[in-house]
């Protein structure tokens, strides 16, 4: 019997070779290929254990931090948000079992200190403790966001407040709100919520920018040569645009008016003959120079911004398209939809002499030892037009606060540089705006206002304007 | 140097591995001091292994040296590992250590002479069957997974009687065997009657019969396989074997297509990863969590204490990642935490054990001993096979445990039987042959 048993040795050899090669498989050859498995949760829970970074308001206020539970081995860290809706939409929230959005999600890396991997994973295994994650420093400020939330009340609505000339982010508000704290019980019910609370408006929301848009027709018409502040254009009502007549608010006939006139009572035929003299090539062209047309260069997740522009959602439009360009001009065309984020960028372009910064909201990432590891840079995104263009255009819209559609923005003491806009809302109401930028010989400050649904009739400059007259006191109290 | 002196010697690898995975652990744990009482568990441990080496130095002087310090050095692996999982299971694990090695000392105690089992094989298969219905009977039965494993024993908790059914079940085949193995290897195939055939038949019926009405898949297939393995050292006739094993798959495949139980546990088997099968309750989920935790571990793995088997739940509460850490997955826990090295090493003891036993088998001088110690040593190898070839997917996953590895007393106490069993055999096949001689001269 004993040759049997040595060859039943062998089958066990065989088996347990089997065994080996499986596990093999699985432990080393195949492994990577499990990690990347959907099902496969782990990389997202060993995020757990070590304690992630912290997010900062510009002056220190904790946005984000962690709290711990259980002890030793079983030590999992998770996420509370101590300014709850505060700057939800900018912040957003990261849970295992929710995923994660905003700048928790955009700064992930550097929060869970999975930045440099490789390394840290060798380190860990050698040093055989968890690393932790950095901290992330804001440009929001949390005195301003809540004046800007309080401003807004319960109308559904954003307001976007930047540094233009670091394009650092202030303000980013978006009504309704809501608690990040609550997202992993109700996360269904916000996303089917009311109106979607989730949204975030300030880069999300797509909306027709009405008279707000004439800031950029007049930033091409002044940079192309075409026209200047005094150049006179006919702002009879009535006019016929790409063959459709074009009216005035309220009908309103101003004869042979000014450029800076037009601007100041936001004469639609007047700017409806400029789009159409400039035509789409040169509009789209100064449109790109301030962002339009493609993502907003901002540091939040790409699924979470929305470009602006004439588009047909989500694709940009080209000249060769059909839309109509005078109607761009004065920003009520079916193609045309931006979002608040943009317009601020509008604003802070002009009030920066004509260079767009990248909106930032990130400002710095410090290591746990307090060692700045990443000072996040002013970056400029383009130059939109001249410096003299951008002045005179400045000085244009200085006149619309002073004197126009736009005084309900002014604030004591300071010179405020701004546009209102209104713009119809098939489901009533209007949508109201009012962009703007202060103080107007060096911009601290360039703020978005839009109120989504106004109580009947009322105007961007009734509306929008005492709301971003508001805000922006609060950010220059600061002290800029 | 003498046979025992080799055991001792034995042990010292066993000793250090013990004292640096408790290390490991704990510092992995508090990163910082080593608690006490937490260390006693791993002094309780090789305290017991050192107790038991003194025994057999008194009562099996000439059995195999190896053996003991194969099985000490899987307790103590599986010991660190349950530690790591939960420290109160571990002192549990040790417990029961200590209550094996009771048993182990019992048996060899009692069971002068290996032969006494000849005599009461009937007493001891029908003893072996009903143990293995015991948790169908209503009251004291538990069920786990849709199948029926284990007896509530009020005081005590489960007691999974498969365990000691195989060595009920092996005893039974080696004495029977033996007995008819002349005419089934000199008999023609026509010529061998029904009443030869017997034992193959009421064998395969009773694997079957497992697979439906116990529905303890892991177990049967350690049975069945134990069962071919015997037929094929007693006859040398693969004639016998490969029918039988033709028999089997043939079965399997039906009642895989038949037996909605069993069939899950196919599909889960064989795509893992399907959305609706993983979040299916008793689907897939096992399974894919224990290649995840495997694929997490690589090489070397992340060391003990080290690998990540709890989440937070609702509320805050930890829940486990990998389920049954302790008993089933506990092969995918220690790839896990020492990687593929650690897996081998693992195989790689069970496989010698497994060596030595058939290494038992080829000394001992009379036919039964030499079908006993295959036969342990051979549901020893497939019960690894079952367990470890389900967890890394070689085979649907059931719920075997990993002899003297996982958790539970059942098992620990039941192969500290094997053990014995095998070290009897041992004892008396490597005493000295001529003074045996010179005794009957």
């Amino acid at each position: 019997m004993n040759r049997q048993i040595a060859w039943l040795f062998g089958f066990v050899v065989l088996l347990f070779a089997v065994l080996a090669g499986f596990t093999s498989w699985w432990s080393v050859l195949r492994a990577d290929d499990l990690k990347n498995q959907a099902l496969n949760r782990r990389p997202l829970l060993e995020q757990q254990q070590v304690p992630r970074g912290e997010i900062l308001a510009r002056d220190g206020t904790k946005l984000a931090e962690n709290r711990a539970i259980g002890h030793r081995q079983t030590k999992r860290y998770y996420r509370v948000y101590p300014t709850n809706e505060l700057f939800s939409h900018a912040v957003g929230y990261s849970f295992v079992s929710s995923g994660d959005s905003g700048l928790e999600k955009s700064y992930n890396d550097v929060l869970s200190g999975t930045d440099d991997k490789q390394l840290s994973s060798f380190i860990q295994q050698l040093g055989g403790g968890a690393s932790q994650g950095d901290d992330l420093r804001t440009n929001l400020d949390p005195k301003a966001q809540r004046e800007a939330l309080a401003a807004l009340g319960t109308q559904a609505g954003s307001i976007v407040a930047l540094n233009p000339s670091t394009g650092a982010v202030r303000v980013m508000a978006s009504v309704p709100s809501f608690d990040p704290n609550k997202v992993p019980q109700e996360l269904t019910a916000l996303n089917k919520g009311q109106g979607g609370s989730l949204l975030n408006r300030a880069t999300q929301a797509q909306y027709p920018p009405g008279s707000t848009m004439k800031v950029v027709t007049s930033a091409a018409a002044l940079d192309t040569g075409k026209y200047k502040p005094d150049s006179f254009i006919n702002g009879r009502d009535n006019v016929v645009i790409s063959g459709v007549p074009l009216h005035n608010y309220g009908n309103e006939s101003f004869g042979a008016i000014s450029l800076t006139d037009a601007l100041t009572n936001s004469v639609n035929t007047v700017y409806g003959q400029i789009g159409e003299k400039l035509g789409k090539a040169t509009m789209l062209r100064y449109m790109r120079r301030f962002g339009f047309q493609d993502q907003p260069p901002i540091d939040l997740p790409s699924s979470q911004v929305a470009p602006s522009g004439v588009l047909k959602p989500p694709q940009p439009l080209t000249a060769k398209d059909n839309w109509d360009v005078g109607r761009v001009a004065i920003g009520q065309e079916p193609h045309l939809f931006v979002t608040p984020l943009q317009m601020a960028m509008v604003a802070s372009a002009v009030g920066n002499k004509g260079r767009l910064m990248e909106p930032k909201l990130g400002d710095k990432v410090i290591a746990p030892d307090g060692q700045v590891r990443d000072d996040i840079q002013p970056q400029e995104e383009s130059t939109v037009m001249s410096e003299s263009a951008a002045s005179d255009l400045a000085d244009m819209m200085t006149n619309v606060v002073k004197s126009g559609t736009g005084t309900g923005g002014a604030l004591q003491g300071i010179q405020v540089a701004g546009k209102t806009g209104t713009a119809d809302n098939p489901n009533g109401g209007n949508y109201a705006w009012f962009i703007a930028f202060a103080p107007v010989k060096d911009p601290k400050v360039a703020i978005a206002v839009v109120i989504e649904k106004t109580q009947q009739s009322q105007t961007g400059g009734e509306v929008a304007a005492p709301i971003a007259a508001r805000v922006m006191r609060a950010v220059l109290g600061e002290g800029g | 140097m003498s046979a025992r002196s080799r055991e001792l010697l034995g042990l010292l690898p066993v000793s250090l591995l013990v004292t640096a995975g408790f290390t490991a652990v704990l510092v992995a744990r508090t990163g910082a001091n080593i608690n006490k009482a937490t260390l006693t568990y791993g002094a309780i441990f090789l305290g017991a292994c050192l107790v038991g080496h003194i025994f057999i130095r008194a009562r099996l002087p000439y059995a195999d040296p190896y053996m003991y310090p194969l099985v000490a050095l899987l307790a103590g692996f599986g010991l660190i590992e349950i530690y790591r999982i939960d420290p109160d299971l571990a002192l549990k694990q040790a417990t029961l250590f200590g209550v094996g090695l009771a048993l182990f000392c019992a048996t060899v105690l009692f069971l002068r002479d290996y032969r006494s089992l000849e005599r009461y094989r009937y007493t001891i298969a029908i003893v072996g069957i009903l143990l293995l219905l015991a948790p169908r009977l209503p009251g004291i039965g538990q069920s786990t997974n849709g199948a029926y494993l284990s007896i509530g024993i009020p005081g005590l908790g489960a007691f999974q009687p498969a365990e000691f059914a195989k060595i009920a079940i092996v005893i039974f085949l080696a004495s029977y065997l033996n007995d008819v193995r002349d005419v089934l290897v000199r008999g023609r195939v026509p010529h061998i009657s029904l009443k030869h055939l017997g034992p193959l038949l009421a064998i395969w019926g009773m694997a079957m019969l497992m697979l439906i009405f116990i529905r303890d898949l892991g177990s049967s297939v350690m049975f069945f396989g134990a069962f071919l393995a015997l037929l094929y050292v007693a006859t040398n006739r693969l004639s016998l074997v490969l029918p039988g094993l033709a028999l089997f798959l043939g079965g399997a495949a039906f009642l895989a297509n038949h037996v909605p139980h069993v069939h899950e546990r196919v599909e889960a088997w064989l795509h893992p990863f399907t959305p609706a099968l993983y979040n299916k309750p008793g689907g897939s989920y096992q399974i894919a969590q224990s290649l995840f935790a495997q694929a997490d571990g690589g090489l070397f793995g992340r060391g003990f204490g080290e690998a990540l088997l709890t989440q937070v739940g609702t509320g805050g509460k930890q829940v486990p990642i990998v389920p049954a850490a302790h008993t089933d997955l506990i092969y995918a826990v220690i790839v896990n935490e020492v990687g593929l090295f650690g897996g081998c090493a693992i195989l790689a003891i069970g496989l010698l054990f497994a060596a030595r036993g058939f290494k038992t088998a080829t000394l001992a001088t009379d036919g039964f001993a030499k079908l006993l110690a295959t036969g342990l040593s051979a549901v020893f190898a497939i019960q690894i096979f079952v367990i470890v070839g389900g967890v890394t997917k070689v085979i649907p996953l059931t719920g075997v445990t990993l002899p003297f590895v996982s958790y539970g007393g059942s098992s620990i106490v039941a192969n500290f039987v094997l053990l014995a069993l095998i070290l009897i055999v041992s004892d008396r096949a490597r005493r000295d042959p001529l003074a045996d001689r010179g005794g009957v001269v």
